[in-house]
């Protein structure tokens, strides 16, 4: 009796296997070279400490001597430093290395932070409905009426007059984080909402309530599942619009230190070297970063093509 | 001369799961002064075909065989500037929703007036007369305060006035309505029949009305086409299909109206549903539904039965003429 | 029209009120103006003293309403390191700032309505292809890297164009000197001007694109199809102005983000306009200056917005200018 079962129920990888997922994913030579090209980023800042052979973050291993050396496919390269070094001599690809682990860390953390607030307000809200509903949702609307970068850059502009350049470098990396991921929740939140106030009128909604479920649990073990593919889609267009937030706050100086840099600022340190013609310390993390943003969008895209979840529009 | 005939009308939709046909071997006509209604369950095609006449069926759809003569001309061949001079001009459409037909943003009398300007070379101030003498056709009262208002200003019952003022603008001989009462208050429904039936007879327009209400193509038509599955599957003059359905799915459309059921008792639903364009049974597309089925229903397509006034598509009924003759 | 304006003005008051408070608060909190005005050489008693008489121990409430009532008369303090009143340090870099936001809008409009529409009525055909590919590319690329990109691109390599500053101007009116009226400024309009246009380009082209697509499904757009109009009405006309709805309110509040990349692109150009100004404020601890920033660019976008509004509802009929919704 246990194997007739098993053999009728094909196991989830089995399910995954047929889905008209995995099929379109197949099909889809621009999917298959994003993502690839994502796994290789990811995976190459996941062990940035093992394949760099420097340590950016280590000054005994910097010599002032080494700085602004070519790339070494040019003539006046070293054989040393395959993408050459930057105005420190520093090993431009540790640095990158490095840089994309610290961009993509800052966009994941901000992205699951905003995912977070944006479920639970959204689902608080959805659920609840009346006067909890409105509030939120006027709160919502608030939000979104300010842009992003206006916000991140007032406010971080003015944490570091407040606490001062050496100790706001120090705390760099959680400002970006928390202004990042604070700012964008509403689509989130409007997104679940929406599922959820379709949901819940739904008959199984009602009969879990029926049979004595608490109204989080239904919440959690119901209506979450169903606004999975929506948060999917938002999230990785999210992970690339947070990156080009922190890259390009990085770039006004209210970002990452120079010492402890993410792509923006590795680009933004170079581009004072540009007119001198050391045009890798900018080209070469700009195109890293371009090119890590644009997969995801792609994977975005491809993402809202095929599970082509209700999304809210605003 | 028909006014319209369709031939073997064909019409294939190019999905990515591969080529369906939408639309298999549709004929039937349509005399100038004449109404004919065609009738089906939704998914059976008749809007498809209501809409493949004017040639306005939008991608990845189209016509892929047969012939539309109207007026002695095929409309299959017409290039597009042709095309347009027939659309609004010759032939009209009336559409199954009025809140979703006429342009939020633009004022019924710019809505009319474009109208007659991109067929007639007319002014603009002569364009709104002509307009506000079709608004008081349809009954529309100050039409002069109307004719400046945005869609949205107007009940249901008088945006679906507003599109037959607009079907008329042109004097056509032919007019299409497409579910034409479908989407307004059941107290309206029959007022709004009543003003198009009316205005058909006046102005001696033809009028082919595409509904699912069997009823309402018993009361208003002289003929009726009822199609099943992308099919015609019998047709002929509306009376004797009323009276004398002779295809079990009519028969079973018939049985199912309202008036047909005695109080207090269910209504004689046909059992099962219209299966999808992908999915179409073999042989008779109808026969897994069909409680007469014969041999050769599921194996081959039936061919055309005359019965009366009437053709049918049926292997029972042909089977049974056969018989009655070799009996007779 | 009347009430509808009565009630964006109060909403415009409203959001201004907040905007004061929070500038004030910022005033209150960041840095201390007894340090900027006597060194630190003088002692405690004479500090407390010159507080009291500052008005600087005064109940919080107290101190605002004297930073509104000057904020009204358009005083918003003394730069620190400009020693000029700091409303007028902003608005003397305000013409650069708008110059650039209006170069690059106007790329933006005459841009993204074409290619958007085009590439919603032919989605199959290789231009569209071409413009959908190349304009997610344009979302991926930071502003301030196709800045930066430019200038080593035309400037350093090419040498076509200026890389910084506005070249020569030429007065206009109100004291206003512009970069468009001599052929050296409006060189130096081009990189600054595309740069901060790239990132909002590829978005608009797409929305409309998607907004067309939608529309171009709807039963009126098929309903005009079945007049027989001809298709350039019915996609100018009939499709476009209601593709223009959802555009138009996004774009209100794309103004913030302009605003915000004004910043980055003047940064990148040395563009001498209120937003480097800002940053350079920001590095000094200039509150003053920050603060009159901060009204000042509060006070375009409540204006920019308003407009937007009104816009609206001009276009939309369905909306009556009393902002409900009939």
């Amino acid at each position: 009796m246990n194997t007739q079962t098993l053999e009728q129920r094909p196991t989830a990888w089995e399910r995954f296997k047929a889905s008209h997922f995995l099929h379109s994913f197949r099909t889809d030579k621009v999917a298959i070279i994003s993502f690839s090209v994502f796994l290789f980023f990811a995976l190459a800042a996941l062990f940035a400490p093992l394949i760099a052979p420097y340590d950016p973050y280590d000054p005994a291993m910097i010599d002032i001597m080494d700085s602004e050396i070519a790339p070494a496919w040019s003539e006046e390269g070293d054989e040393r430093f395959a993408l050459g070094t930057d105005a420190q001599g520093r090993d431009m690809l540790s640095t990158i290395l490095y840089g994309t682990r610290v961009s993509l860390m800052i966009g994941i953390c901000a992205v699951l932070m905003q995912a977070f607030l944006g479920v639970v307000i959204g689902l608080a809200a959805g659920y609840f409905g009346g006067r909890v509903d409105s509030i939120l949702m006027r709160i919502a609307d608030v939000q979104l009426s300010f842009s992003t970068m206006m916000v991140a850059i007032v406010v971080l502009a003015l944490f570091q007059a407040a606490f001062g350049a050496e100790l706001y470098a120090k705390l760099a990396i959680f400002m970006l984080i928390m202004v990042i991921g604070i700012a964008e929740w509403p689509q989130y939140a409007r997104t679940v909402r929406a599922s959820v106030l379709a949901e819940k009128h739904k008959e199984y909604v009602d009969a879990a309530r029926v049979m004595g479920f608490k109204s989080r649990r239904i919440m959690w073990r119901h209506i979450l599942p169903n606004t999975l593919s929506p948060i999917l889609v938002i999230s990785t267009v999210q992970v690339a619009n947070a990156i080009i937030s922190e890259a390009s706050l990085s770039f006004l100086g209210l970002g990452m230190p120079v010492s402890e840099p993410s792509l923006g600022s590795l680009i933004s340190s170079g581009f004072a070297y540009i007119f001198s013609g050391s045009w890798w310390i900018t080209v070469i993390p700009g195109v890293v970063l371009v090119l890590l943003v644009l997969v995801m969008n792609l994977l975005g895209d491809w993402l809202r093509d095929v599970l082509n979840p209700k999304l809210y529009k605003g | 001369m028909a006014l319209l005939e369709v031939k073997n009308l064909e019409v294939t939709f190019g999905l990515r799961q591969g080529a369906v046909k939408a639309l298999r071997d549709v004929s039937f006509s349509i005399e100038r002064g004449e109404r004919i209604g065609i009738v089906g369950e939704s998914g059976a095609g008749k809007s498809v075909a209501a809409f493949s006449i004017l040639n306005l069926i939008s991608r990845p759809g189209y016509i892929s065989g047969g012939e539309v003569l109207f007026e002695g001309k095929d409309l299959t061949k017409l290039s597009p500037q042709e095309m347009r001079d027939i659309r609004g001009n010759r032939i009209a459409m009336i559409f199954q929703d009025p809140m979703m037909t006429l342009n939020p943003v633009l004022t019924l009398g710019q809505q009319m007036v474009e109208c007659l300007k991109a067929h007639r070379k007319i002014s603009t101030a002569e364009a709104r007369e002509v307009a506000l003498e079709k608004l008081r056709l349809v009954h529309i009262p100050s039409p002069e305060t109307r004719i400046d208002q945005y869609p949205h200003e107007l009940s249901g019952g008088m945006r679906q006035r507003i599109i037959i003022a607009i079907a008329l603008l042109l004097d056509p001989p032919l007019i299409i309505a497409d579910e034409p009462t479908t989407a307004l208050d059941v107290t309206i429904q029959a007022e709004i029949m009543e003003l198009l039936l009316e205005l058909c007879d006046s102005q001696n327009v033809g009028l082919i009305l595409i509904t699912h209400d069997l009823g309402v193509v018993s009361q208003v038509t002289q003929k009726a086409v009822v199609m099943y599955a992308g099919r015609v599957i019998e047709q002929g003059p509306t009376k004797e299909i009323i009276n004398d359905a002779q295809h079990p799915y009519t028969q079973g459309l018939i049985n199912a109206l309202p008036q047909q059921t005695l109080p207090g008792k269910r209504l004689n639903q046909i059992p099962g549903s219209m299966p999808s364009l992908q999915k179409i049974p073999t042989g008779c597309a109808f026969h897994p539904r069909c409680e007469f089925v014969i041999e050769p229903c599921s194996r081959e397509l039936p061919g055309f039965t005359r019965s009366g006034g009437c053709s049918v598509a049926c292997h029972m009924v042909k089977a049974m003429k056969e018989k009655a003759a070799a009996a007779g | 029209m009347i009430a509808f304006l009565i009630r964006r003005l109060m909403q415009a008051v409203v959001v201004m009120f907040v905007i004061s408070l929070i500038s004030f608060s910022i005033q209150d909190n960041l840095g201390d103006p007894l340090r900027e005005l006597v060194g630190q050489s003088v002692s405690e008693e004479e500090r407390q003293a010159l507080r009291d008489e500052l008005g600087l121990n005064d109940p919080f409430l107290v101190q605002y309403v004297r930073f509104a009532g000057n904020a009204l008369q358009g005083d918003l303090g003394t730069s620190y390191f400009f020693k000029e009143p700091a409303l007028d340090v902003i608005l003397k870099k305000l013409p650069a700032t708008l110059e650039l936001v209006f170069g690059a809008t106007l790329i933006i409009i005459l841009l993204s309505v074409p290619l958007g529409v085009y590439s919603a009525i032919k989605p199959h055909s290789w231009f569209s292809k071409t413009v959908m590919g190349l304009s997610i590319v344009g979302i991926s690329v930071p502003v301030f890297l196709t800045a930066i990109m430019s200038i080593f691109l035309f400037s350093v390599e090419l040498n076509w164009l200026p890389s910084y500053g506005r070249g020569e101007l030429e007065p206009m009116f109100w004291g206003w000197e512009s970069g468009y009226l001599t052929r050296d400024g409006l060189l130096h309009l081009v990189l600054p001007c595309f740069s901060l246009a790239s990132i909002m380009l590829p978005l608009f082209i797409r929305l409309i694109r998607a907004e067309m697509m939608e529309v171009l499904q709807s039963e009126y757009v098929k309903y005009a199809w079945a007049k027989g109009l001809s298709p350039m009405r019915i996609y100018f006309l009939h499709a476009l102005k209601n593709t223009m709805l959802p555009v138009i309110t996004v774009g209100g509040v794309q103004i913030g983000t302009m605003v915000a990349y004004t910043i980055l692109t003047e940064t990148v150009f040395q563009w001498p306009g209120m937003g480097f100004l800002f940053l350079e404020a920001v590095n000094r601890v200039d509150t003053p200056l920050i603060v009159a920033y901060l009204i000042v660019v509060g006070a375009i976008f409540v204006v920019t917005n308003t407009v937007v509004d009104l816009i609206y509802g001009l276009v939309n009929p369905t909306v009556n200018l009393t902002g409900k919704k009939s």
